[in-house]
Formats: C-alpha cells, sequence, structure tokens
C-alpha cells in the first residue's frame, strides 16, 4: 500500500502492527483517553538502595517494557550500568523504549540484542555501529521510530506502556524529589524524563547525590518514584555538552546561517514577539548570531525561544531579547545553569513541548523553526534518518514537530562532499513536505509552491537567489554526478511512524 | 591600457591552487575575482599536481560571473612556462605574475601568452595579464610596468614580500606601505588600469580590516586582495556608496541622457558643463550601487 | 605513456582523492576506498580508467583512497600520478588535460 507522500508500506508488517498509513499533517480535534500508570502504595521510607541488581529483581520480568532518557548524551553512565546488570541476569524478551539513544550506549545495546535480551526498541534515533547493526538485520523485529512530542503521544495513549524507567538524575532526596540542575553532571531540563517519570508503573531514581528532605525545586516528584539507587557516578560531565558550543568558522556555514537570517528578517513572521527555535551546532549557533544582530537593529524582541537550548539562547534571555526560554532539553553547560537561576527559563516535558494529541502544545504556538536536513527531496520531504548509503544514523528529535511552525526553514549546503542534499527523492521520508516552506543553501533558496505569500515576501532579496527546488537538484548532479541507485532486501528494519503514530515510511535492510 | 572599465574588481578572492575543497567551492562567495594560486601557496613538490587540479576545475566547475585568474610560478622558476601554457589552455581570463620588476618580464609574459594562445588554438589576445609589485624596484618600475602591455588589466601591491625587500614588516598602521601603496595607485591610474591593495591576514582584527580597506578605498584603489571568503562582505560594504553620491551619480546620468536626446554634444547640469572624468565616476557609481542592491532595474534608488 | 616509479599525487583531505600508481603487467587494476563506494564506486573506477587509457597506459596498479572528490579532481590528481610515475611532470599531457 502506498500512503500520502507516495511512499510504499509492507503490507504484512502494517497489519501485523496495526499500524494506519500517514495521510496528513492535520491533527483535526479527536476525543483521547489516557492512560494510568500502577501505583504500589507505600509512605516513601524504603526507597534509597544501593544494589541495581535487587531493584532489577524486585521490578522486573521477562517481556516488560524498559525506558530511559538520554538527557545525558554520550556522558551517560546510567544506561550501561543498568544494562549490565539486566543483561547479566538473562532477562528475555525486553521491549527497550528510551527516549533516544546515544552513541555510548550502542555497545550494550548491540550484546542485549544478541543474548535476546532486547527483542523490541522505539527510539528518537540511532547512530554509528548500532544504526549499522540494526541496517544489516541485526534486531527481528523492525525498530520504531518516533520524535520527541510523538513519543509523549505514545506513552500517554499506552501504545509504549513502560513498565520500568530507570531516570539518572544529578540529585534526589530520599523519597525522589530530583532535578537536572544541581549535582556534578547536571544536564538542566528533565523533559523527556518527566513523560516516564508520570507514567511508567515502576520509577526507579539512580543518583550520585543524596540530598537532604525535601529537595527543591523537584521536576520528578516523589509521588512518582518507587526507588533510588545510590550510585558512584551517573555520568561524565565533560560528555554531557553536545559539543558545538562556538558558533562557525566555515565560511560556506555563515554563508548557509547569514542568509538564514535574511529569510527570517524578510518574512511576516519577524516582529516584536515572534518566538523561535534554532538547533544545535556550530551552524545554528551562527544563525542566532546573525539573528541577535537583527533583533538589535530592528528593536525587535522575541516572546520565546523554544527546544533544546544552548548558551547562545540563554544569552538573549540575559541580554533581554528573549522573554522566556521554553526548556524541554539543554545542550552545554551554560544553558543548564541558566535554568537554575533564571525564572524566565522554564522546563518544559515532552508532552508540553511538542505532543500533538494534548490542549495544545509548545510547538504550536511557534512561529520560526530552523531545522536541518540529511536530504531534501523535489517535493520538500525531509530525510533526517538515513545516511546517504541506506544506513540508519540519525533522529528524528523533534523534528516532524517543530516542522509545523508557521515558517520552517530546512538549513543545508547543496552538496556534502560528494553527497547530494538535494535529491530527487529521499531514501527515507521523516518529515513530509507540507510542513516544510523554505530550503536555504549556499546557492541560494527554494521556496515550496503552496507558500504564495512567501514567494512574495522573498522573491527579491538581495543577494539571494531563488530557485525553484528542482534547479537545485539539478544544480547538485551537476556537481557530483548521478549516484547508482541504493539496494535494499524486502526486509523491514524500522518503521518511522508521523506525530499522530501513522506510519509515514519504513527502513529496509541493506544488501551490501 | 585593456578594456577594463566595465568590470567591478573590489575583491580579489585567493584560492590555494592544490586545495580541491577551496577550489571547487571558489564560487559560491560572490567575489568580483576568484585568483587560484600556483604559487606560494602550493609547495614545490605539488606544483604540476596544482596545475593539473586548478585546470580541471576551470574546465567542469561554474564560478558564475567572477573574473578568473590565475598567479603563476615566478618568470625564473621551472614551473612558469607550462603554468602559463597550461593556463591559456583552460581558458583562464588574467594570467598574474608574482614579482614584476620590469616592463621587460611584462613583455615576456605577453610573449609567451601569445605563443600559447596560437599553440592551443585561443583567440589571440583573449587572455589578459596582470602585474604583482613585490619589492623596492617593482614600485619604482611600477609606471612602467603598468603600460607595458595591452592586455594589462590591473597591478597589485603584494605587502608580504616587499616589506621584507625593505628590510621592515607590516605594521597595523601602514607607514612602511604608504609610498608603495601611492606609487602602485598612480601608475595604474597614470596607464588606465585597476590597482589592487595587499592581503590582510588576521581574521580576528576586523576593526584592523575595515580600517585598512577604507583607508585604501579612500585613496582611490579599485579593490582589495582577499584571503578568506568571509572578508567579501566587509570590502564590499566599504565600496558602497552613499546615498548622496547615487543621487548625484543618477542626476548625471539623467544630464546625459537630455543631452543625447537633444542632439547637443555638450552635457550641462546645473548650468555647469560636465566632463568625461564627471562622467566616468558616475557611470563608475551606479556600476557600485548596483552591485550593492542599492538601486533598481531603472537606476532609482531604493528606499530602505 | 609508460610507468616507471611508483607515485603518489592527491591528500587525505576532504574532497580530494590520494591516487599512488605502480607498475603492473596485466591491464589497469584498482583498489578502491571510499565513503561513496556505493553511490560513486563505479563512476570513479571509470574516470580514473579512462584517464590512464587517454594517457596510452594500459597496464597499471592504482591504489586510490578517496575522500569524496568530485569527478575532475579525480582526472587531474590521476594526471598528476601517472606523469609524476612516468617522470614526464616536466612535459605535460596538453592532449589529455
Amino acid at each position: 500500500m502506498k500512503n500520502s507522500v507516495n511512499r510504499d508500506l509492507p503490507e504484512d508488517v502494517m497489519k501485523d502492527l496495526n499500524y494506519k498509513p500517514f495521510e496528513s499533517t492535520e491533527i483535526g480535534h479527536p476525543e483521547i483517553q489516557r492512560v494510568a500508570p500502577k501505583v504500589h502504595v507505600s509512605t516513601g521510607d524504603d526507597k534509597v538502595v544501593t544494589s541495581i541488581k535487587q531493584v532489577i529483581k524486585d521490578t522486573l520480568k521477562d517481556g516488560m517494557t524498559i525506558s530511559f532518557h538520554h538527557h545525558f548524551r554520550n556522558g551517560d553512565f546510567v544506561f550501561n550500568m543498568v544494562m549490565r546488570e539486566i543483561i547479566d541476569a538473562g532477562y528475555k524478551d525486553l521491549t527497550l523504549a528510551p527516549s533516544s539513544l546515544t552513541g555510548v550506549m550502542n555497545d550494550l545495546v548491540i550484546e542485549a540484542i544478541k543474548a535476546g535480551t532486547i527483542t523490541h526498541i522505539t527510539s528518537s534515533g540511532m547512530r554509528g555501529s548500532l544504526g549499522d547493526f540494526v541496517s544489516h538485520g541485526g534486531l527481528k523485529s523492525p525498530v520504531i521510530f518516533r520524535s520527541h512530542g510523538n513519543r509523549a503521544r505514545a506513552i500517554e495513549h499506552g501504545d509504549i506502556k513502560i513498565d520500568v524507567a530507570f531516570l539518572g538524575v544529578p540529585n534526589a532526596d530520599a523519597l525522589g524529589n530530583a532535578n537536572g540542575m544541581e549535582g556534578d553532571a547536571v544536564f538542566g531540563s528533565l523533559g523527556y524524563a518527566l513523560m516516564d517519570a508520570q507514567y511508567a508503573d515502576k520509577v526507579v531514581l539512580l543518583t550520585d547525590n543524596i540530598v537532604s528532605y525535601p529537595n527543591t525545586p523537584a521536576s520528578i516528584k516523589q509521588t512518582q518514584v518507587d526507588y533510588v539507587v545510590k550510585v558512584d557516578k551517573v555520568g561524565d560531565p565533560d560528555k554531557i555538552g553536545s559539543g558545538a558550543t562556538r558558533f562557525t568558522k566555515d565560511p560556506k556555514e555563515l554563508k548557509i546561517a547569514s542568509t538564514v537570517n535574511d529569510v527570517i528578517v524578510n518574512s511576516p513572521y519577524f516582529k516584536d514577539g515572534f518566538s523561535f527555535q534554532t538547533g544545535s551546532g556550530g551552524a545554528a549557533l551562527a544563525v542566532t548570531r546573525y539573528l541577535r544582530q537583527a533583533m538589535i537593529d530592528n528593536k525587535i524582541k522575541a516572546s520565546f525561544a523554544l527546544g533544546g537550548i544552548t548558551k547562545p539562547t540563554t544569552d538573549l534571555l540575559k541580554e533581554g531579547l528573549v522573554d522566556k526560554v521554553m526548556d524541554v532539553q539543554d545542550f552545554d553547560k551554560g544553558a543548564a545553569e541558566s535554568m537554575h537561576t533564571s525564572a524566565n527559563q522554564q522546563e518544559i516535558d515532552a508532552s508540553w513541548y511538542a505532543d500533538p494529541d494534548n490542549k495544545g502544545a509548545m510547538v504550536d504556538q511557534l512561529d520560526v523553526v530552523i531545522l536541518s536536513a540529511l536530504e531534501i527531496d523535489t517535493k520538500f520531504n525531509v530525510n533526517v534518518m538515513s545516511g546517504s548509503d541506506g544506513v540508519i544514523r540519525g533522529a528524528i528529535g523533534g523534528h516532524q514537530d517543530a516542522a509545523t511552525a508557521k515558517l520552517t526553514i530546512i538549513s543545508a549546503p547543496l552538496v556534502r562532499g560528494r553527497i547530494a542534499t538535494v535529491v530527487p527523492d529521499v531514501t527515507t521520508v521523516v518529515t513530509p513536505g507540507d510542513s516544510v516552506d523554505v530550503l536555504v543553501t549556499e546557492y541560494g533558496i527554494a521556496i515550496n509552491p503552496k507558500r504564495k505569500d512567501l514567494q512574495e515576501a522573498l522573491g527579491n532579496l538581495p543577494g539571494v537567489p531563488v530557485y525553484k527546488i528542482e534547479d537545485l537538484q539539478k544544480l547538485a548532479e551537476q556537481k557530483v554526478g548521478k549516484p547508482k541507485p541504493l539496494e535494499f532486501t524486502d526486509r523491514t528494519v524500522a518503521m518511522i511512524e508521523y506525530r499522530d503514530g501513522s506510519i509515514i515510511d519504513t527502513i529496509k535492510e541493506v544488501k551490501d | 591600457m585593456a578594456e577594463n572599465e566595465e568590470r567591478l574588481r573590489r575583491t580579489m578572492m585567493f584560492v590555494p591552487g592544490n586545495n580541491p575543497a577551496m577550489v571547487k567551492d571558489a564560487g559560491i562567495y560572490g567575489a568580483d575575482s576568484i585568483m587560484f594560486d600556483l604559487e606560494d601557496s602550493v609547495s614545490l613538490s605539488e606544483k604540476d599536481a596544482a596545475r593539473v587540479l586548478v585546470y580541471e576545475a576551470l574546465q567542469t566547475q561554474d564560478y558564475g560571473n567572477a573574473e578568473l585568474v590565475v598567479r603563476v610560478n615566478g618568470q625564473d622558476t621551472e614551473f612558469y612556462a607550462n603554468d602559463v601554457k597550461a593556463m591559456v589552455k583552460a581558458g583562464i581570463d588574467v594570467i598574474r605574475l608574482p614579482k614584476a620588476e620590469s616592463a621587460d618580464m611584462v613583455k615576456q609574459l605577453e610573449t609567451d601568452i601569445l605563443a600559447a594562445e596560437k599553440e592551443f588554438g585561443r583567440e589571440e589576445g583573449s587572455t589578459h595579464l596582470m602585474a604583482a609589485i613585490e619589492s623596492a624596484k617593482g614600485v619604482l618600475n611600477a609606471p612602467q610596468i603598468a603600460a607595458a602591455s595591452d592586455r594589462m588589466i590591473g597591478i597589485a601591491l603584494s605587502a608580504e614580500d616587499y616589506t621584507t625587500d625593505m628590510k621592515t614588516h607590516r605594521y597595523p598602521d601602514g607607514a612602511e606601505l604608504e609610498f608603495a601603496r601611492n606609487m602602485v595607485l598612480h601608475a595604474a591610474r597614470a596607464a588606465g588600469v585597476a590597482a589592487f591593495d595587499t592581503v590582510f591576514t588576521n581574521m580576528d582584527d576586523t576593526e584592523g580590516f575595515y580600517r585598512e580597506t577604507e583607508y585604501i578605498h579612500q585613496l582611490g584603489f579599485d579593490g582589495k586582495s582577499l584571503v578568506n571568503p568571509r572578508q567579501i562582505e566587509m570590502v564590499n560594504k566599504v565600496y558602497e556608496p552613499t546615498e548622496k553620491e547615487v543621487l548625484n551619480a543618477k542626476n548625471v546620468i539623467n544630464a546625459i541622457e537630455e543631452a543625447r536626446l537633444k542632439g547637443s554634444g555638450v552635457i550641462s547640469m546645473n548650468g555647469q558643463m560636465v566632463d568625461r572624468p564627471v562622467v566616468l565616476r558616475a557611470q563608475r557609481v551606479m556600476r557600485l550601487a548596483k552591485a550593492s542592491n542599492l538601486v533598481n532595474e531603472e537606476g532609482n534608488y531604493i528606499e530602505k | 605513456m609508460e610507468i616507471k616509479e611508483t607515485a603518489v599525487a592527491g591528500t587525505l583531505e576532504s574532497s580530494d582523492i590520494q591516487i599512488m600508481i605502480s607498475k603492473a603487467t596485466d591491464g589497469i587494476q584498482i583498489d578502491l576506498q571510499s565513503d561513496v563506494e556505493k553511490q560513486f564506486g563505479d563512476q570513479i573506477r571509470q574516470v580514473i580508467t579512462k584517464t590512464l587509457n587517454d594517457l596510452d597506459i594500459t597496464a597499471a596498479k592504482v591504489k586510490a583512497v578517496d575522500k569524496g572528490a568530485l569527478d575532475c579532481v579525480i582526472k587531474a590528481r590521476t594526471i598528476a600520478a601517472a606523469q609524476r610515475a612516468s617522470q614526464t611532470t616536466d612535459q605535460p599531457a596538453w592532449e589529455v588535460l
């Protein structure tokens, strides 16, 4: 069967997993019934333990669903500590449902799959050796990839039923009041973990820092927590930062960033009180820098900045250029520290951030978002999951969610080395073209034909040539040549859900 | 002097000839001229490889409307002869002769270029040339160098080697370059060719870069050699005409049109005769204004 | 053109390709290492082979490490390596360029 972005979906898998094909980005006004967790009643006096092994023994059974958060990014110790015990204890047939998987987790996930401990996975993404492993058929059942907003929806709806959540925190009191802001391995917002804390049947906190009771502010509350496990270290503070904390000096990236800024400033949305979301990475930080100058020059303040927050964004808060920062994740130490000290930086959970099935999420109020792409095709569909060789190496993150903003800008070089970014058809559709408004490359921009208003506003910017996206694709092909088409087998190794739980595309096993 | 009044040459971006990443991307930054370097930025053992790389890139890559220049190796090196041949065959717009010290050197290059044009079937006279002044001798001979060939489009000052020859080095205030800058500029103007200032290599000193660019702009230089694409925007900003200059230029252009319609040989504006230098300046200002997106298709100032 | 010695041209920098040419007796053998093998492996090998053929080289052992080089770069590096290997760098092969 084909879905509305013209992707072939495997009938048998769709039927087995009871999926509907993607139709549209419109969510509508359905009536939703949410699920609720089981509660093991206690006064909370015996939560503190020191043995992960014992906690696992007391909570986990074969076939259950376990979850983690990825706020520690590559400085995470918790995942490996817990998985080691689970694998060694011989558990089987578990579903792994973390908010995402980072590189430091890869080895143990692969080991767990090979041992039969993990048989199902849902995540926002996967990279490196794990992506390679899954793309080559290492996991029997297909991985389900979900955006951050969609994971929240799936948890609230019961599609993901978390039995035990293992959540690492840099501080907690004896009853489990915890936040991400104080201690050694601080990371700021607990945005993703708050979903697990709210809905998992058993919530296990792991911390290296037990503080006096009651601990405030309590992002995770004592009413949600079953166990507090004292460990030596929960994470490496030096590896939590996502790396890029300085804006790029690469002239090509600067040119793209400068053009992105031109697009924003000349769009109908650049006015006092506007809101925006940028990503992390050197190029995104360069955009923030240009935008800051444009805001100062035009005396424009933003009502809020959203998403994964970095220090350059919290600096705007300090400068008074942004009124509020709504923080689902912090990418660096500066942003984490700012959350600690600023009343105008609000921790938000993934549902508040981007769940389509609630009474209004932050992304629904977003004016401008700048997103990246591995590939974008002539229909403006975007791929952020599979590399040019067809192997899984990315994450949906908040891409599909934030792309519902009023002005969605994809910022990417026309080619990366010999790989074209603009292609006739993306290898995997993650975000549908209907959500995407403008593509910005170092050669010029392309505007989605559906947006006549933007074609008018951006048609004549000095130094910004406007191309038809088909012409950008031809330009890319002229430069690099025509690649041989990738080869896959018939086996589905991953399903890509859209925010509403429908299937927008699948990933097949690569043929080497 | 070559027909060079039409081109803007505010920015000449240096691209190391043996660097494929930079060579293939050189066209995206909007430089007025791109200079592929086979000389100082290429090591001795890679001269041959750089020559072939630049040649192939010129055959296949699209550099837009930029003027394509190549700096060949010095006339006294073993690489010079093949560099000239290869670049003429490649279809380069301008060959830049480093360390030019005499009119004879320019005439030699002209001879070598003509021979190559004949050998490779390229239209004779289609390859232009320029000279880089890098020594005291070169500076003192600048007037003769600038006037030495009909193919000459401009001369440039290369401060690094020049200050070494002068037994000094570069200072922030540029006093050590005063004489050389003025000689090069005057030589260029007397010969009717373009004058290029030297590179500024400290990417972290934006203020210093603007200061130097504003200074050479004031002196009258056509443009500046650049080592980083980020500098292009800065130079263009300095060369942007003011609103007053644009409006004045527009008035001159209108006066010319008026005179033409009347069939009059005399152009007058505000009761005063408008002579050729004024006309040329007005045309130059309008070219700059168009390139800076200050005026629309009809040449009218666009209100910001 | 006759291969007289082993020679290398190009670097391992991004967008470049490093080509090592040595003597062989039996046709052109290419050992290619490239991140874009799947998409452009055949194309890369084709450019190298054609360039060598144009230079009248019918037997050579080629080891190529590709870092995303475009066709013009592959051709240039192949010519440079071949001229070095045949000790003819001072007499560029004008007709092939």
